[in-house]
């Protein structure tokens, strides 16, 4: 196995006294796609905006390639330029077209030249079935179709590691589908990717590596047979008991 | 009501240009000073929502960015909290007194009009810049931008849209309110006005034109902002990409199939199809 990309070190976070995560380890190494789960609240969300450093950690260290993010002197930018990321709320740029939405990053953070940044975009957006929409503005785009482009927006940058932070919670089942099967090619492509998800037919059947948090730590971590089939911890069991009734 | 008539064509006969020179002088003012305006208003709005993140800036940095909150409140306050016609004396009569300069009457006008419309504005940018949701923010910095980049190409079109309607209360505020700088001569449509009554002793029929004249300018100044507005907001409809040979390949099986015939999507027809 190759060096680890991004290794969670003894990770705490707390806005004010309010604890959100007590010392968190996990290591996510090349190809892996590793699910999060867990109840609302249980600081999942927040683990993934510290490895993106939109919040920055209490204690502990988020390493990417050996190196700590969180260092005085470190350049958040260009990190968060290889690491990627989606949202729930898809966060996709009011006041540009589709197209225009996947070029920006390419353009202004990595200044390629117009032509190049069209071609990665259409590239990307092709492979989330978005390329016929170039011309469109987010506001005229229904919820699937906007996360498919936020996702081409970040696929376009040629992330690292690409974070998803709930990115099918805001979407009614069929535009959850056509997410998830976006979502389902990455991963056969072997993208690295980190799923906080509530959806867990696909961390079971996606991923390599399940996390499952309760109360900001984690209670319990293993391949989706081990966490699914047998869980050791009561408290994952119940948390999956719905799940495995179905 | 036939003098008044008769005195009005007399009036435009002798100092119809006087009028439109004065008309001129004053729309000149008002644009450049509410352009400039929002320039300043642009820079200081974005320099005052620089964020300071307590744990990883270094204190120079910290006590910087203090400071020069500082020293812009005091500026907004300063200009925002004084008359305009106070400070075009203090100022024009000032610079001549203290330090010897002598600004020539445009560049005072400019200036004053230009600072004035800034402490205005750079609290409308800042509301403006406020009034974005935060995820575009969080949107920019997830690619890799700094803030100066998210600022110029993510939030501040998206500030200008929702702020327009202000700049067109200021550009309008300007065309009347630029009628004060006639206490540093200069020769505005309300100078024009003062030096026609002067002479001709016509005060009603003087003031009927330079209010007609006015009333054109702001409504007309109106109707341009509200087209402005339109061409910022875009098409409504878009058009599927099918020139860009790409856009027949995408392969998805949930998503749409690409259509072939360029066509208009009506959003408010349904045709916002998944």
């Amino acid at each position: 196995m190759s060096e680890p990309i991004i290794e969670v070190r003894h990770l705490s976070k707390s806005f004010g006294t309010h604890v959100v995560l007590r010392d968190v380890n996990f290591t996510v190494n090349p190809g892996d796609v590793t699910c999060v789960i867990g109840a609302s609240g249980s600081g999942k969300s927040t683990l993934l905006r510290c490895i993106n450093l939109l919040e920055t950690p209490t204690n502990g260290a988020v390493l990417f390639h050996g190196q700590e993010i969180t260092e005085k002197g470190f350049d958040p930018c260009s990190y968060r330029a290889k690491v990627g990321m989606v949202f729930q709320s898809f966060n996709l740029f009011n006041n540009m077209t589709v197209l225009e939405n996947c070029t920006a990053g390419l353009r202004y953070v990595l200044h390629q030249d117009k032509e190049t940044a069209r071609r990665t975009a259409l590239e990307n957006l092709e492979k989330v079935g978005m390329a016929p929409y170039i011309h469109a503005k987010p506001r005229q785009l229904s919820g699937g179709q906007k996360q498919r482009v936020a996702i081409a927006r970040a696929l376009s940058m040629k992330p690292e590691v690409l974070l998803f932070d709930e990115p099918t919670s805001a979407l009614d089942p069929q535009m959850v589908g056509e997410v998830l099967s976006v979502m389902r090619q990455l991963a056969a492509d072997g993208l690295t990717m980190i799923v906080v998800t509530h959806e867990m037919a696909f961390a079971r059947d996606v991923s390599s590596h399940v996390v499952y948090m309760a109360d900001g730590v984690i209670a319990e971590e293993g391949t989706p047979a081990d966490i699914f089939e047998h869980p050791q911890n009561p408290r994952t069991a119940e948390f999956l008991s719905r799940f495995r009734q179905q | 009501m036939q003098d008044f008539f008769t005195n009005c064509a007399t009036v435009l006969q002798k100092y119809g240009f006087s009028y439109l020179r004065g008309a001129g002088t004053t729309l000149l003012l008002a644009l450049v000073g509410t352009f400039f305006g929002c320039v300043i208003g642009f820079a200081v709005g974005a320099l005052q929502t620089i964020p300071v993140d307590k744990q990883r800036d270094p204190l120079w940095k910290r006590t910087l960015i203090k400071l020069m909150r500082g020293v812009l409140r005091c500026y907004v306050e300063l200009f925002r909290g004084t008359p305009m016609i106070v400070q075009a004396v203090f100022i024009y009569y000032g610079l001549m007194q203290l330090f010897n300069i002598k600004l020539g009457m445009w560049a005072t006008g400019f200036l004053i009009v230009s600072i004035n419309t800034g402490a205005y504005m750079a609290e409308t940018v800042r509301g403006g810049i406020v009034s974005i949701d935060p995820g575009q923010t969080e949107g920019a910095m997830a690619i890799g931008m700094n803030h100066w980049q998210t600022m110029l190409h993510v939030i501040l079109p998206q500030a200008l849209r929702n702020i327009i309607p202000q700049i067109g209360n200021n550009f309008i505020i300007n065309i009347k309110d630029t009628s004060v700088l006639s206490v540093i001569s200069i020769t505005d449509l309300f100078f024009v006005h003062k030096s026609v009554v002067g002479a001709l002793y016509t005060y009603f029929e003087s003031a009927t034109i330079v209010m007609i004249i006015y009333l054109t300018m702001t409504l007309l100044a109106s109707y341009l902002l509200r087209l402005w507005e339109k061409a910022l907001d875009g098409p409504q409809n878009y058009d599927l990409n099918t020139t860009d040979t790409l856009a027949y390949t995408s392969g998805m099986h949930n998503a749409p199939d690409p259509v072939h015939e360029p066509q208009n999507l009506d959003m408010k027809g349904g045709a916002a199809h998944v």
